[in-house]
């Protein structure tokens, strides 16, 4: 461990809230409005942070713990990604699979948290969010599998570390399956467009929000910092795979956080462009990602 | 060697999009998609031994599977008024699942037949293998008789890709005659279509094995 790997770390923490602020700029872009401020969710976070929570007689203390294990995981799973040519601040051989594990965690607190208020709004969010989740996380462990057997290589710093242009000419197909697969795991986890949409206030085709109805002050705000560095997280693996080296590594790492926005100005532009899916098609969706995902397997394999 | 592989991707995906659509004017599209970059397909794979040959077949392919096809088919399917697939044999979730397990045996078949060693792409007799497996089920597992058409034309399309990569020497004629066969099969099926459709008002080929003659 030196002193470069705390980098990575210090950047999602500081950076990630300001990807929410990207995604609206872009859709209220297309959309020709002007938009929120792109530091919006750093004032709601403050704002949220000041206030007193309220807690429901019928909660217990699963309740109180969701939001808190939720962001501790998230905080934990931030730790394992590198970004550019920075290494992680914990890295060892397979820490994909405790990578995986943590953002398992996060969603097993957030849907104990929401069936645990008795809601018949939130049982049904969190019905849908592991009922999603269990089609996204194959097609997640398979990508990390892909790109492992692609590296030769165990450990996220590694396996993530810029490749050299010859990399893609090599591997090229392969990796393009892996990133586009990757996106639609993006897509669902962090509850965008075509499978959720953050701005309904409808509880009827709400995934994510309508699980966090109840919560509310320092604890929403929890929720709300733990699923920007969620979106930092995903966008990072999609990052380390696209770049390629420059061999120096202020450059690369300046290539990698510009590269992050690029990735989500990418999704505020799916938002902007496509329709939610209908809540039967998604399954579809999500099982094309987990193919997508094991035919660059194969591919990968000859 | 690149463009070959990126070729050989695209059939994959253009066979999983085939697997998991409901969509009759959408499958048609993908196949005629298919059709015309495997057109090309000759053309890079022996792009050493460039000749006439291979630039006539490339574009007879071309307009053959890109353009007559589907006019076809989109013929039919406007004739037979249907768009799209209702309650195939096996659902589009399982029909995705079965296709990646398709395309894991046919790259387990491949480490296990003996090769030539001139092969264009390590790639291209595992996804030829892919997409006879998925023209086959998508013959056996769907009711309208339209992707029973593309089914089969998907099929022809596997063999074509292995006859590609495996045997270069192939006289142009037997290519052509390959090419002809499979231009009047479509043919008949589109008429066949047309006429089924016209007789009992579907194309619904569960329903025909119900018919009694009197």
């Amino acid at each position: 461990m030196n002193a470069l790997s705390f980098i990575p770390l210090l950047l999602a923490l500081v950076l990630s809230p300001l990807l929410f602020g990207v995604i609206n700029r872009t859709k209220a872009l297309f959309a020709g409005r002007h938009g929120q401020p792109l530091l919006q969710t750093y004032f709601d976070l403050w704002k949220l942070l000041q206030k007193g929570a309220v807690y429901s007689r019928t909660t217990t203390w699963l309740f109180r713990a969701g939001p808190l294990v939720g962001l501790a995981s998230a905080l934990a799973a931030a730790t394992l990604i590198p970004l550019g040519n920075c290494p992680a601040l914990i890295e060892f051989p397979g820490d994909f699979l405790l990578f995986a594990g943590l953002l398992g965690l996060m969603r097993f607190f957030t849907v104990t948290a929401a069936l645990d208020t008795g809601s018949s709004f939130e049982g049904m969010g969190a019905s849908r969010e592991v009922f999603f989740s269990a089609l996204t996380e194959p097609a997640l462990l398979v990508a990390f599998v892909t790109l492992a057997r692609q590296t030769g290589q165990l450990s996220l710093s590694t396996m993530l570390e810029p490749g050299s242009g010859a990399h893609w000419l090599h591997a090229g197909p392969v990796l393009g399956l892996v990133v586009v697969a990757l996106m639609i795991v993006l897509l669902a986890e962090n509850a965008r467009i075509p499978v959720d949409d953050p701005n309904t206030h409808l509880e009827l085709t709400m995934i994510h929000e309508v699980m966090v109805l109840d919560h509310g002050g320092p604890d929403l705000a929890f929720i709300l910092y733990g699923a920007a560095l969620k979106l930092w997280l995903f966008a990072a693996l999609i990052v380390g795979i696209l770049l390629p080296a420059t061999g120096n590594l202020w450059l690369d790492l300046l290539l990698a956080t510009g590269g992050m926005f690029v990735v989500v100005v990418a999704v505020g532009v799916i938002e902007s462009i496509m329709a939610r899916l209908r809540l039967v098609v998604v399954p579809q969706l999500l099982v094309g990602a987990g193919a997508l995902a094991a035919v660059a397997f194969l591919l990968g394999l000859i | 060697m690149l463009m070959t592989n990126f070729i050989l991707v695209l059939v994959v995906l253009t066979n999983l999009k085939l697997l998991g659509s409901s969509r009759l004017g959408a499958s048609i599209r993908v196949v005629a998609a298919q059709g015309v970059v495997l057109g090309f397909l000759p053309v890079l794979a022996h792009w050493h031994e460039l000749s006439v040959r291979f630039a006539l077949l490339a574009v007879g392919t071309i307009i053959i599977k890109g353009i007559v096809f589907p006019w076809f088919l989109f013929r039919a399917v406007r004739e037979a008024e249907v768009t799209r697939e209702i309650e195939p044999y096996v659902g589009y979730v399982a029909s995705l699942v079965w296709g990646v397990v398709a395309l894991g045996v046919s790259f387990w078949m491949c480490t296990r037949l003996p090769m030539p060693e001139d092969i264009a792409s390590p790639w291209l007799t595992p996804v030829a293998f892919f997409s006879i497996f998925a023209g086959l089920f998508l013959i056996v597992s769907r009711k309208r008789a339209v992707n029973q058409v593309l089914g089969f034309l998907v099929l022809e399309n596997g063999i074509y890709t292995f006859g590609v990569g495996v045997a270069a020497r192939t006289p142009l004629l037997v290519e052509a005659g390959v090419l002809l066969d499979v231009f009047v099969a479509v043919f008949v099926m589109g008429i066949t279509i047309f006429h089924i459709n016209r007789e009992f008002d579907h194309i619904d080929v569960d329903r025909l094995s119900t018919l009694k003659d009197s």
